[in-house]
């Protein structure tokens, strides 16, 4: 299923030392993370062991307490205002429940980004924004709706067609298919691998779903013990004799997901 | 960039066979440049675009060959692509089936029959929503008759929390705005009543003017805008979570729940209210008239009973409930309205308010006409 021809050994995100910390509560101690240049790395981990704060921490949402976050060769943390603006037009970032901007419409949420962009011409950032909307795999009439008019799932891949807007080359998923149906969720984990195919993206996502770590992910990352206690393949997970990864790749779930990739 | 855009293309037109070179990145800041230039190319016949020297290259840059290819479809000729690498080749391929179908996106109609059926929209939901008022008040009293018949059902804690929260932590806020209402009155009436030597009729003009309008009226304008957002906040946000939908599975009544005890709590506290603003109005104004023309409080409370008909009071007190019944219906109306988006719980917030105030002076400015005509 990886694609590892494709990859090449670049890293194009590299945590060293992170630490969180939330009062006295430490979320992240002394956690390092490669992520490769086309890859796509599923991180998962039981709930409050701060996915979705790495991945915050990591596109420059939140100041951990120390440690360094080089993305793309840039030192996020210290970087000027300048060159961080340059940087988060290469990357984009896709919230848990779309996070679309209510007051617009599908196509004005993903023209958004472009708006930035010197010497488009509108009526080509409207055509470029309905390409991405059709792209994401939403009907053509999406784009004149408001978030408030769409379920979950057309929420979520109009937060990826926003995200995809100005050609990124790392996109942040937090939770994808969270709280779609199992064929919503499987459509998604196709688009995915699609898109990223396509574009050559380099993709962070955290999830909860098996289905999709084992459809979508290159490389998958395991948060446990405040740090990421290990990468690899879906074969060496399942080789790996930690308890609770042990409990998480051979759970009853795991096992019918499994089942599920093999046929 | 600007200089990029000359070097966007080399045509090599030999003979019947129009070439296209592409050269420089094809991205998205290229994008209308490079939608120009090929739109300026002829599609009387078939063309090669040679993309082997092109730069970067990402889905605007496909885009824009993908819609010279369709153009050059639709006139029946053919737009090969040459010199493309894998990734170009995969992004083309990924970006050709996704292309949007032309929209036909139905016209906005324009013109006399658009505004006209515009009007008859506005009016029937005018129409509609104060049909929908009148149903929430026939809820509210249904509620009400049954909780008379069936006491057991009736929420007296509740009543108790909003008589607390409608009414007393209303106090302040009533008693400085009426005294202050007083201070202008008495100021600006002694002022002009002072031209004539009539400086005594400013008791008799801060009487009627508080007792029978002023003081319910800011009032019911003060506590519209305290409470009916405070109900359609807290409604709406129930509404928002589908706790009014847990409360209906649950066999509880919300608007036995919710409604009665609220509307209730404004119908016993709106009076009362109105009244310690009559008080404070009075107090501001006879605090004013000693000040500013002598009139000593002794002298203001003769001339004040003397010559204030205690027909205003109760013209002034006749109006709280159906103040208190306006606000209380608009503010749970409007959050039963909210649907499940935080946008739509600001903007019926901040309807309710509008609305209630807005009854609230109609309503006044009806019974105005109504005592006039009876002669109270």
């Amino acid at each position: 299923m990886a694609g590892g021809d494709r990859n090449t050994d670049e890293i194009v995100i590299s945590v060293r030392g992170l630490r969180n910390q939330f009062g006295s509560h430490v979320v992240h101690e002394n956690l390092d993370l490669d992520v490769r240049r086309g890859e796509i790395l599923g991180v998962v981990g039981g709930s409050g062991t701060g996915k979705s704060v790495l991945l915050r921490t990591i596109a420059g949402l939140q100041k951990p307490t120390s440690g360094s976050v080089e993305v793309m060769g840039v030192d996020v943390l210290s970087a000027d205002e300048e060159t961080r603006t340059a940087l988060e037009a290469r990357w984009g970032v896709m919230f848990q429940d779309g996070a679309l901007f209510s007051s617009l419409t599908v196509r004005e949420n993903v023209e958004v980004p472009m708006r930035a962009v010197v010497g488009l011409d509108p009526e080509i950032r409207v055509a470029l924004a309905d390409l991405r909307i059709s792209m994401a795999g939403l009907p053509w009439n999406a784009g004149d709706k408001y978030p408030a008019e769409l379920s979950g799932g057309m929420r979520k891949r109009a937060g990826l067609a926003r995200a995809l807007a100005l050609d990124p080359e790392i996109v942040f998923l937090d939770e994808p298919t969270a709280g779609l149906d199992p064929i919503g969720a499987s459509a998604f984990d196709e688009l995915i691998v699609k898109l990223s195919r396509a574009m050559g993206l380099t993709v962070f996502l955290v999830t909860h779903d098996l289905d999709t770590l084992h459809a979508v992910c290159d490389r998958i990352a395991v948060l446990a013990e405040r740090k990421v206690l290990v990468t690899g393949t879906m074969k060496q997970m399942l080789k790996v004799d930690h308890p609770w990864v042990h409990e998480y790749f051979h759970g009853p779930r795991a096992r019918a997901a499994l089942d599920a990739a093999a046929e | 960039m600007t200089d990029e855009r000359e070097h966007l293309m080399i045509l090599n037109d030999e003979e019947g066979d129009l070439t296209v070179m592409l050269t420089g990145d094809l991205t998205l800041p290229q994008a209308s440049a490079l939608h120009r230039a090929l739109t300026e190319l002829p599609t009387n016949r078939d063309a090669r675009l040679d993309l082997s020297g092109s730069g970067r290259f990402d889905t605007a840059g496909a885009w824009v060959v993908a819609r010279a290819r369709q153009r050059f479809a639709a006139a029946g000729h053919i737009l090969t692509i040459t010199g493309a690498n894998d990734t170009t080749d995969s992004l083309l391929g990924a970006v050709e089936d996704a292309m949007p179908v032309p929209a036909t996106r139905p016209k906005p109609r324009t013109g006399i029959g658009a505004r006209l059926d515009g009007l008859g929209r506005a009016v029937a939901s005018g129409a509609r929503f104060g049909m929908a008022l009148t149903g929430y008040l026939g809820i509210f009293l249904a509620r009400l008759g049954r909780s008379i018949r069936h006491p057991g059902e009736f929420r007296l804690t509740a009543l108790v929390h909003h008589c607390h929260e409608v009414g007393f932590k209303a106090v302040p806020i009533v008693s400085l705005m009426a005294f202050l209402i007083g201070v202008v009155l008495a100021f600006q009436g002694s002022a002009q009543l002072r031209q004539f030597g009539a400086e005594v009729f400013v008791v008799d003009l801060i009487a009627v003017s508080v007792l029978r309008e002023l003081g319910i009226l800011l009032t019911a304008i003060i506590v519209a805008g305290r409470t009916a957002s405070a109900f359609t906040a807290a409604i709406g946000s129930m509404k928002m979570r589908e706790e009014i939908d847990a409360m209906r599975t649950l066999g509880l009544d919300p608007a036995m729940v919710l409604f009665v005890p609220r509307i209730l709590a404004l119908l016993l506290m709106l009076p009362i209210l109105g009244l310690i603003a009559n008080l404070m109005g009075l107090f501001g104004g006879a605090l004013m008239a000693w000040i500013e023309l002598g009139i000593s409080p002794a002298m203001f409370y003769t001339r004040l009973v003397e010559g204030t008909d205690i027909g205003h009071l109760m013209v002034g007190t006749a109006k709280a409930p159906v103040f208190a019944l306006i606000i209380g219906i608009v503010g749970c109306h409007a959050g039963m309205q909210v649907e499940s988006n935080a946008e739509s719980l600001g903007r019926m917030t901040s309807n309710a308010v509008v609305t209630a105030i807005f009854a609230v002076i109609v309503a006044d400015a009806m019974f105005s006409i109504f005592f006039a005509q009876v002669g109270i």
